[in-house]
C-alpha cells in the first residue's frame, strides 16, 4: 500500500465508481460495502441521525449480493489501491460462498454491524463464532483475511485473539457503538431501525483504547477505525498501535474525498518532522506502558 | 442535524397526483435544493422544495401515500434544505421540466424574476389534468406547454416544445423532470452543456454524502451532496438517461 490511509467498510463502497474514486483520491486501500448471498434493500429511514459528536446509522446492509458485485470490485481496482471485499454472512458456510464468490485483493469480514439480525455483530460478539469464521475463510481462499470486531462487548481482546487463532492476517477495528436517538416531538426512535451504530468524533477514544489493548496482545496487525478526521486522529491511532487507519464517518465533511489526501500528506509532513518511519510509530504510546 | 419537526399549515391539491404542503417553518433555500422527509414511522425520503416553506409531493409509492394521508396540524420531521441548488446566472434563461419536476422550477423562476432576469418556461405533462404551477409560471414570462395527450398546448413530449423556441439563445437553461426528458433536451442543444443545469433524481439514503447510494458511474459524483443540481457537461458519458441503481445498488 502507497500510504496508510483507507476508505473504511459501509462508506461509499457501493459501487466501484466510488470505490476508484477514493483509490484516485488517495486512499491507499479501499473496503467495499458489505456484501452478503443475497441482495437487501437495507433497513427504512431515517437511516441516519446526526447526533452530538457524531453520526448515528442503521443502514441494514444494503447490498446487491455477490453474485453482482464483481464488476464493482474490478471498476474499484482501476483505481490503483487494492479492494479489500467486506462480506457477510449468517455463519461459516455463507461467509465462505460470498469469499469464493469474489476475486479481491483482501476480505474483510464484517462481525461487527451492529443493527442487523442474524449478521455482523449478532455472531461476532462471541469469540467460538469469530474463530469457526475466520478459518473457514481462511481456508477457502489465498487473498488476506483482517476480520472487523465489534466493541461492543466487554473484551474485545478476546474477539481479536479469536480471530487470530482463526488464522486471520489482521483484525479491524472498531465497528460502531450500539447507539440510539429519540424524536423528542414525537418519542419516536428516529432510525428506522430504532437501534443503529455511533460513528465519528465521539468514538475515536475508544477506538484508540481498543486500538492499543489489541496491539498488546496480538501478534498480527491492527487496522485502527473510528472517528479518524485528520492527520493528528491517525497518529494518535497508530501510536495505539495501528498499522493502518480506516476513514469512514470524516467522508461526510465538506472536503469529502480530499480527505484522504489531507490526512496522508498530514502524516507524511509530520514523519519528516520527526524524523520518523511509520513504522516507528506504530505502537509509540505504549513505550510509556 | 436531527430531523426538525414542521408543522403543516396548509396543504393544496394541485392535481390528482400532486399535493403542495406548507410549513410554519422558512427553509430559506437555494432553489434547487431539497429536504429529507421523515414521515414518522413511515421512511424518510428526500423531496425537492416549491416554495420557501413548502413542498410539492406526487403520489410514487408507501413514503409519498403516506404524505398523502396527513392533515393540516400534522406534522413531519425535516432534514435540510441539503445539496446544490441552482445557479442563477446571465440575463435570459430557460426552464425546462416536466411533471413535478416543475416545483422547483417555479421558485427558481420567482428568484429570477426577482433579479430582474428574462424567463421563458417549456413544460411537459402527461395530460391537461396534470398541468402544475401554471400561473406560477405565467406570472414570471412566457410559458410553452407540451402534453403527451394533445389535450393542451403542443401534443408530444417536452423536446417537442424546444421546436418552437431558440436554445441557442439563452444563457442558461435549468431543468428539472423525468430523465429521459432532460436527456433528450440536453442532446437537442450540443455545444451548450456548461450551460445547462439539470437536476438529478437518484436512491437517497443518507443525504450526507457517505452512504454512496446515489454516485453517479463512472464518476462516482454523490449527487445528494455534490448535486441534485449537477451541470450537463459532468452528466457526458455516464449513467445519465441510461440507468440508475435502486436500494440494494442493483442497476435498474
Amino acid at each position: 500500500m502507497d500510504n496508510p490511509v483507507m476508505l473504511a467498510a459501509g462508506i461509499l463502497g457501493t459501487t466501484g465508481a466510488s470505490l476508484r474514486r477514493a483509490a484516485l483520491s488517495g486512499a491507499g486501500g479501499v473496503v467495499t460495502k458489505s456484501v452478503g448471498v443475497a441482495p437487501r434493500d437495507g433497513h427504512r429511514g431515517p437511516t441516519v441521525v446526526q447526533v452530538e459528536g457524531g453520526l448515528l446509522n442503521a443502514m441494514g446492509l444494503p447490498n446487491p449480493s455477490y453474485r453482482n458485485f464483481q464488476e464493482e470490485i474490478d471498476i474499484g481496482r482501476e483505481g490503483g489501491s487494492p479492494v479489500v471485499a467486506s462480506i457477510f454472512g449468517s455463519g461459516p458456510d455463507e461467509f465462505v460462498e460470498v469469499a469464493e464468490g469474489l476475486d479481491a485483493d483482501g476480505f474483510e469480514l464484517n462481525l461487527s454491524c451492529p443493527h442487523a439480525e442474524r449478521y455482523g455483530a449478532e455472531i461476532g460478539c462471541e469469540a467460538c463464532n469469530v474463530e469457526a469464521i475466520t478459518r473457514a475463510v481462511k481456508g477457502s481462499v489465498s487473498v488476506p483475511v483482517w476480520v472487523k470486531l465489534t466493541p461492543n462487548v466487554a473484551d474485545i481482546v478476546g474477539l481479536g485473539l479469536a480471530a487470530q487463532r482463526g488464522g486471520a492476517d489482521g483484525v479491524v477495528a472498531i465497528n460502531t457503538l450500539k447507539a440510539m436517538a429519540i424524536d423528542v416531538e414525537s418519542g419516536r426512535p428516529i432510525l428506522g431501525n430504532r437501534f443503529g451504530g455511533l460513528s465519528g468524533p465521539a468514538i475515536k477514544p475508544v477506538a484508540v483504547r481498543c486500538v492499543y489493548d489489541l496491539a498488546c496482545a496480538l501478534d498480527i496487525p491492527v487496522i485502527g477505525v473510528g472517528g479518524v478526521a485528520t492527520w493528528q486522529d491517525a497518529a494518535e491511532i497508530i501510536m495505539a498501535g495501528a498499522a493502518g487507519v480506516q476513514v469512514g464517518t470524516a467522508l461526510g465533511r465538506a472536503e469529502g474525498y480530499g480527505i484522504f489526501r489531507s490526512i496522508a500528506e498530514g502524516l507524511s509532513n509530520y514523519l519528516d518532522r520527526k524524523e520518523m518511519a511509520l513504522e516507528e510509530l506504530v505502537g509509540l504510546a505504549r513505550r510509556f506502558s | 442535524m436531527r430531523p426538525k419537526s414542521a408543522e403543516i399549515v396548509e396543504i393544496v391539491r394541485e392535481t390528482a397526483s400532486v399535493r403542495t404542503l406548507r410549513f410554519d417553518l422558512d427553509f430559506d433555500p437555494v432553489p434547487g435544493q431539497y429536504l429529507m422527509v421523515w414521515i414518522r414511522g413511515v421512511d424518510e425520503v428526500p423531496m425537492s422544495i416549491s416554495y420557501r416553506n413548502g413542498i410539492s409531493v406526487q403520489l410514487v409509492g408507501e413514503a409519498t401515500r403516506a404524505i398523502f394521508d396527513l392533515e393540516v396540524g400534522d406534522s413531519l420531521g425535516l432534514r435540510g434544505p441539503l445539496g446544490n441548488g441552482f445557479v442563477l446566472t446571465g440575463d435570459k434563461i430557460l426552464l425546462g421540466g416536466g411533471g413535478v419536476g416543475a416545483a422547483p422550477l417555479a421558485l427558481l423562476g420567482e428568484a429570477a424574476r426577482e433579479k430582474g432576469m428574462e424567463i421563458s418556461t417549456l413544460l411537459g405533462f402527461r395530460c391537461c389534468d396534470d398541468l402544475l404551477f401554471r400561473e406560477r409560471f405565467e406570472r414570471i414570462g412566457d410559458l410553452v406547454i407540451t402534453t403527451d395527450d394533445g389535450s393542451e398546448g403542443i401534443c408530444g413530449r417536452a423536446s417537442a416544445g424546444l421546436s418552437c423556441l431558440n436554445p441557442q439563445e439563452f444563457d442558461q437553461i435549468y431543468l428539472c423532470g423525468p430523465e429521459p426528458m432532460m436527456a433528450d433536451v440536453i442532446g437537442r442543444c450540443r455545444g451548450m452543456e456548461t450551460k445547462i443545469q439539470a437536476s438529478i433524481d437518484r436512491y437517497f439514503k443518507c443525504g450526507m454524502g457517505i452512504c454512496g447510494s446515489c454516485a453517479i458511474d463512472p464518476s462516482g459524483i454523490r449527487v445528494c451532496v455534490e448535486g441534485p443540481v449537477i451541470r450537463a457537461d459532468r452528466l457526458a458519458a455516464t449513467e445519465f438517461g441510461r440507468y440508475r441503481r435502486g436500494p440494494s445498488g442493483l442497476k435498474k
